[in-house]
């Protein structure tokens, strides 16, 4: 199955989030990650949806099918900015905490809390730079950690404000026609 | 209007000014708000009492699919609501324009299990358009203007609103006038002309062209254009059980239910076919059968107002997002080629001709009207005598459950009409003709409605007779095509599962007698010498009827196409 990261802008109205996630789990589409939020625009919220499907434009279309959803754009395999974070709580004794700290160097992580034989690490950065640093940490003995979803956005002046959208949204003004094509 | 009203009164008003006049429902605790403010609206909003939520919703059903309105249906908190969990869902599945106004517990309990409290805005998620809870009275006003327009347009369907009672006895000035604010919703009706000329095209080369008609013609009453189109370029059309009566079965062009019980001359058509074009049917699995084998010679064309029905059961060539009507109305505007239209006239007749001679080599309709020797009635018999009737008195809509009766009655009687043949197609909802029956009759007091039924259905809920007779509804009589058998399942019991009739035998009480003692005429038919006199009777009578045809137990519905199969390995005996 193929992997699609979508980035869904919605009404932000009750229960939404319910609605896209009921949607997921009723058609059987497999998410992999999911993170939403607040965005530029007040009313608008803002949802990363890792997904896995062979059909992603089905996906796509249920979401349009929620009344609130304003905007799905399939972002895989565009110039995108994406992160995730983790906070990690090391198991670090004394002696390696020198060994913790350059590693922490390297990956550019931050360490933002020292106890006597713990260290809760920050790691901010793509999937695969907090996927690489969770395995060189994993040796040393990880007591808790804690992933975000994914978030992602497009690099360069094109994206996804969500101010258009409401303004269009007003019944009686003209709305331009969408063509789906199917390959 | 700048004076106070309550939360009731302003959902009395704005029911009445988005155009609700008929209501089926019952009241309860939390809803008691409005059944108070509805009496001083009596004369504008009527209200029917229903015996069951389930036979209210299924009421609004039938009262939507005979007029293309929305149909209003009422429950209070909790069971009541719950009850309407199944009328919902059917709407859904076959895009109804339904608004289910719930009660809720007020606000202050909401969340702490309180009396009758329940999440039914959570349950109905996945089986509702849209749906609201509404916890302030000055929401009303515009939550109800916004769920019956997201209920009637676009792809229709089911909208429920959740009131909780103290919205319901608050106060406020209302206001009418807000404006839809719906960024997210907008159905796209038009059809792109680049893809419409591209069907057309791709149409005119082909030799044995089909125009499949469904749901979606009806919804957006596009008969006459579907009927323009289909006679502009000769087009053979199939009608999907939602679609009978949008295309005239009487037609020369109409080749009639193409499907899972659908005429094998219609399904070999559809497997020889070089060219599909299903407008406004969803491609059910119970036409398709086994989708990867559907039509594998044909470029499909599938015009839909729900992008997400393209491309979801089959893989579609050219796909037109936009309503029936529209886009049929944009066909009908191209001007191609004479020459071209001629070819294609002459190819399309010869293939005509092939699956008329298809048509007489296997089964068709008036074949099954051939009883066989035997000398106790058959189904058969009575949609036979069935169909006389109707076609001598006209003026008739028929309602059916989910079953046997059910593909006979499409299969058996004529649909020359829109919205004459109603029926719970995509949930297959045992239990809905008798009520949705009562929601035509009351919809159209000048037409006859039959409400034909299993003796399996009609069971589930004769309750609603009682309201026909409380409301003074004369126009509606039932026919239960009674065999002791939910004899659909017998069927499958028969045929795939070396007949273990496990649960399928079914008793029933005397069905004359229960009509008489709901107020009904009631009538039993036991041999085929009594079908046209009871029918006669019925006729005559003015007010419902009832009439228990006590068929032959073991009759099969042919041809069928079994789960999963190819539509062109039929079984017709």
């Amino acid at each position: 199955m193929q992997t699609h990261t979508l980035v869904v802008l919605m009404q932000d109205r009750p229960g939404v989030l319910n609605r896209a996630v009921s949607m997921f789990r009723r058609r059987g589409y497999n998410i992999a990650s999911l993170s939403v939020g607040h965005t530029e625009t007040p009313g608008v919220s803002r949802m990363t949806v890792v997904v896995e499907s062979d059909n992603v434009e089905q996906v796509v279309k249920q979401l349009y099918r929620l009344v609130e959803v304003l905007k799905v754009s399939d972002v895989t395999g565009e110039p995108v900015v994406e992160r995730e974070m983790a906070l990690i709580k090391l198991h670090v004794p004394s002696q390696q905490r020198a060994e913790i700290v350059a590693l922490t160097e390297v990956f550019a992580a931050k360490i933002v809390d020292v106890a006597v034989n713990t260290m809760v690490i920050e790691m901010t950065g793509g999937p695969a730079k907090v996927e690489n640093f969770i395995d060189m940490v994993r040796p040393f003995g990880i007591k808790e950690m804690m992933r975000t979803g994914r978030i992602a956005m497009v690099r360069g002046s094109r994206g996804h404000s969500g101010v258009d959208l409401l303004d269009a949204g007003w019944q009686g003004e003209s709305v331009t026609t969408v063509d789906t094509v199917v390959k | 209007m700048s004076e106070n009203r309550t939360g009731a009164q302003i959902l009395c008003e704005s029911l009445i000014q988005n155009g609700v006049d008929t209501m089926f429902g019952i009241p309860g605790g939390a809803i008691m708000p409005f059944y108070y403010a509805m009496w001083e609206y009596r004369d504008r909003l009527r209200h029917i009492l229903c015996r069951h939520e389930q036979g209210a919703g299924h009421a609004a059903e039938g009262f939507a699919r005979a007029t293309g309105r929305i149909g209003v249906c009422i429950g209070t908190s909790g069971p009541g609501v719950t009850n309407l969990v199944t009328p919902v869902a059917d709407a859904w599945m076959d895009s109804t324009p339904l608004l289910a106004i719930c009660g809720q517990v007020s606000s202050a309990v909401l969340g702490k299990d309180a009396f009758q409290e329940t999440d039914i805005t959570g349950i109905t998620m996945p089986i509702t358009k849209h749906n609201y809870l509404v916890k302030n009275v000055n929401d009303i006003a515009y939550v109800v203007k916004e769920a019956i327009h997201i209920a009637t347009t676009g792809r229709m369907g089911p909208v429920l609103v959740d009131i909780t009672k103290d919205a319901l006895q608050a106060s406020t000035v209302p206001d009418y006038s807000k404006k839809i604010f719906l960024p997210g919703y907008r159905p796209t009706y038009q059809g792109s002309k680049k893809q419409i000329k591209a069907a057309l095209q791709t149409m005119l080369k082909s030799k044995k062209p089909l125009m499949m008609i469904g749901n979606g013609v009806m919804m957006a009453e596009a008969s006459a254009e579907a009927r323009s189109f289909a006679e502009r370029y000769r087009l053979p059309v199939l009608t999907t059980l939602h679609g009978l009566g949008a295309f005239p079965e009487d037609h020369p062009l109409s080749l009639g239910m193409p499907g899972m019980h659908g005429w094998v001359h219609a399904n070999r058509a559809i497997q020889e076919a070089d060219f599909l074009i299903n407008i406004g049917g969803r491609f059910d699995d119970r036409v398709t059968g086994k989708a990867s084998t559907f039509a594998p010679n044909a470029t499909i064309v599938h015009v839909d107002i729900d992008p997400s029905e393209i491309g979801k059961n089959i893989e579609v060539d050219v796909p037109i997002v936009g309503d029936a009507k529209m886009v049929l109305l944009s066909f009908l505007e191209e001007e191609p080629e004479e020459r071209d239209v001629a070819t294609f006239h002459a190819a399309a007749g010869e293939w005509m001709t092939h699956i008329r001679e298809l048509q007489a080599k296997h089964q068709h309709r008036e074949q099954y009207l051939n009883r066989p020797d035997t000398s106790s009635m058959l189904p058969h018999d009575v949609y036979a005598a069935m169909t006389k009737m109707l076609n001598e008195r006209g003026n008739y809509r028929v309602v059916t459950d989910v079953g046997q009766h059910q593909m006979w009655a499409a299969q058996l009687l004529d649909w020359y009409r829109p919205r004459t043949h109603i029926t719970s197609g995509g949930a297959g909802t045992m239990g809905f003709a008798v009520p949705a029956a009562m929601g035509v009759a009351v919809a159209h007091p000048n037409d006859t409605v039959w409400a034909v039924c299993g003796d399996g259905g009609f069971q589930m809920t004769n309750q609603e007779m009682t309201v026909v007779v409380q409301e003074g509804i004369k126009n509606m009589k039932i026919a239960i095509i009674n065999n002791g058998y939910l004899g659909m399942v017998r069927q499958w019991q028969e045929l795939f599962e070396n007949k273990r009739y496990s649960g399928t035998p079914l008793s029933g009480p005397n069905f004359k007698l229960l009509a008489e003692a709901y107020g009904w005429t009631g009538i039993t038919v036991e041999t085929v010498d009594e079908i046209e006199p009871a029918l006669a009777k019925a006729y005559a009578t003015d007010g419902p009827v009832l009439i228990d045809f006590r068929v032959e137990r073991e009759v099969n519905v042919f041809p069928m196409v079994p789960q999963n199969k190819s539509i062109g390995e039929m079984i017709t005996e």
